[in-house]
């Protein structure tokens, strides 16, 4: 297909690209990209200022005590100078050991919320791309019906949520009217775990979705009617066929998933403002609690936080990509 | 994962028929079909009844109508609309949240388009490591960068800015699109540049006049993408937008919950109202929608 094509054309580059002196190599590089580099400079030049520059302040910060009564700030004519100062690694120790020992739990349901939520949605998303990939009367209504969570801003459909799910709302409605119980939503802790996961699944379905629709439609009709002939059953069709060939758009859109999932901050905001049990937050809406929620405003504690999730993911992409190429190598 | 199971039944019942008449292939038997239409509708409803029902609780008058919804059924009114238009600022977040939602979305198209191009037609030095940063920023909690970047925005001048708002949007929304177009500009065949380059085009001059208007349905999704973005994002509006006459709607909104003590029918028609320009932009892109996206997945 297509991407035969691309293979193609970037072998034949590498096969051209110089090896002579290195101000030679450098002055030859440059007259060969300076087009793509001249395209690129934007998107760095923006990246660089705006993440890569604050990251490593922001790091930089974790090594302090910096909060709001300390740091630099302009009120009206007066420049009030930065009076924080370095405290070495005491944020992280504070975090892990600290009195209240707040981490830990949170890093618990962090991990717990991301599993189930990924598992969810994909699992969801892939069902229902399966179903709307046949032929079927009204396939565009049923697709217009089911992208909606995702067409509909997050804090509108959230807001929507709390209003059903809050004591006396409509879920429980329905609930009372099966005679099942009905927990309060919005206040017990466990009871807002499954409410957070379950909205959360509700937005994030419809992106995976569509992309395992589009997943589908490339793989080619051929190989079902082949696997017929060798007289595989559906499910092993699905298994045989469509799963591996899904694994391009799968292995992206899990690696997505699992990382707006962890980082995902409307949902959880959104639905339980700063109210409800705490343990309930994720890290990132617990940093976020840190920064916002409290009087000092403990930046570096919120920092670190963040930078302590932003190292978990780092280091599982890097294992994820790893693990990827090689089942991708094996298949 | 229940729905994959009943997925699976719904095909398993095919073969069951054909043991009576032999179906075509692809044809379906009549209880497939009943089982398939009514688990597409059960989610279909699941998906769109949230919406509908803020549409809903959005026509009824009263602060606790939300509680009774039988309430509203006899006395529906437009008093929410009214009041939200004409007597909040509601016009002029919307006009904020509009700016800075098309400016997103023209400065963020535009360059991961460009960088999108570069990336999938030139091999130059550097290029897997800008895919794997395009990653890296997806997974930037707001907590570490919300600091740096306020001070970076107040030296640059730019705290309270539609300028410095669009561009830290840009931030979040450019890597995803730069990804997606990539993806999509891959599948176009490159012996178009070849042809293009031979005619005597420039490599900007090949993009801009030959793979731009091919990747119509590729770029129509990411700027759906960086519009909603911008449109739907609360935690930097919140802060960088410090005057009351620049709030975006997601700030706007958050502000009358305390104010008007949570009149809970106020909220929702602006999120009505909030939410219909996001599924005018959305209805604009989505017939392309699918073939977008799949081909920003296809490749990693």
């Amino acid at each position: 297909m297509t991407v035969a094509v691309q293979g193609r054309a970037r072998k034949e580059r590498r096969d051209r690209e110089p090896r002579p002196g290195l101000i030679a190599r450098l002055r030859r590089s440059y007259d060969q990209h300076w087009y793509a580099w001249v395209m690129c400079a934007p998107v760095v030049l923006v990246l660089a200022a705006l993440v890569g520059y604050p990251l490593v302040q922001g790091v930089l910060l974790t090594f302090t005590n910096a909060n709001s009564l300390n740091v630099g700030r302009t009120i009206g004519v007066n420049h009030i100078p930065d009076t924080y100062s370095w405290v070495g690694f005491k944020n992280y120790v504070d975090l892990i050991t600290g009195p209240d020992n707040q981490l830990v739990p949170h890093f618990v349901w962090t991990i717990v919320w991301t599993a189930v939520c990924v598992v969810l949605t994909v699992g969801t998303g892939l069902g229902l791309a399966v179903l709307l990939n046949r032929r079927i009367r009204g396939r565009a209504v049923y697709r217009m019906l089911l992208v909606l969570p995702w067409a509909v801003p997050t804090f509108v459909t959230v807001f929507s949520w709390r209003l059903l799910l809050s004591d006396g709302g409509a879920v429980d409605g329905l609930l009372g009217l099966l005679h099942l119980p009905q927990p309060s939503w919005l206040s017990d802790p466990l009871a807002m775990k499954v409410a957070a996961i379950l909205v959360n699944t509700w937005v994030g379905f419809p992106f995976m979705m569509l992309s395992f629709l589009g997943g589908l439609q490339s793989i080619p009709n051929e190989l079902y009617e082949a696997a017929e002939m060798d007289g595989a059953t559906p499910w092993q069709r699905f298994t045989q066929v469509t799963l591996p060939g899904l694994r391009p758009v799968s292995s992206t859109v899990m690696l997505l998933g699992i990382i707006w999932t962890f980082n995902q901050f409307n949902v959880i905001y959104l639905l339980f403002g700063s109210g409800g049990d705490d343990s309930v937050q994720i890290l990132v809406t617990y940093a976020y609690q840190l920064f916002f929620g409290q009087m000092p405003q403990d930046y570096a504690g919120s920092a670190a936080v963040g930078v302590i999730c932003l190292s978990i993911l780092v280091v599982f992409t890097g294992f994820y990509r790893r693990w990827v190429a090689r089942n991708g190598a094996a298949a | 994962m229940s729905t994959l199971t009943t997925a699976d039944r719904t095909v398993e019942a095919v073969p069951a028929r054909a043991a009576r008449r032999p179906l075509l292939r692809g044809e379906r038997g009549r209880l497939a079909s009943v089982g398939l239409h009514s688990l597409l509708a059960v989610f279909a409803f699941v998906a769109a009844f949230p919406v509908a029902w803020i549409l809903y609780i959005s026509l009824g008058a009263g602060k606790d109508d939300y509680l009774h919804p039988g309430r509203i059924l006899g006395r529906v009114t437009l008093s929410n609309y009214d009041f939200v238009i004409n007597h909040t600022g509601f016009g002029s977040w919307m006009l904020n949240s509009l700016i800075v939602g098309l400016g997103t979305m023209a400065v963020g198209v535009l360059i991961s388009a460009s960088a999108g191009y570069a990336v999938s037609r030139m091999r130059f030095p550097g290029h897997r490591q800008l895919m794997y940063t395009f990653l890296l920023t997806q997974m930037f909690p707001v907590a570490v960068l919300m600091v740096p970047l306020y001070k970076i925005m107040a030296t640059l001048g730019l705290l309270d800015t539609y300028q410095g708002l669009i561009l830290v949007y840009c931030t979040t929304a450019v890597p995803y699109s730069a990804w997606l177009l990539k993806g999509y500009f891959d599948t176009i065949p490159v012996e178009i540049d070849e042809a293009g380059r031979i005619d005597g085009l420039s490599p900007f001059g090949t993009f801009w006049r030959l793979i731009i208007p091919l990747a119509k349905p590729g770029l129509s999704v990411a700027a759906f993408y960086t519009f909603l973005t911008a449109w739907g994002e609360v935690a930097f509006a919140s802060h960088f937008m410090l005057s009351a006459d620049k709030y975006t709607l997601a700030v706007g909104i958050q502000t009358y919950i305390s104010q008007y003590n949570s009149q809970w029918n106020y909220m929702a028609a602006s999120a009505v109202l909030i939410a219909l320009p996001a599924g005018v932009v959305f209805y604009l892109v989505q017939k392309h929608l699918v073939s977008g996206l799949t081909a920003g997945g296809t490749k990693g």
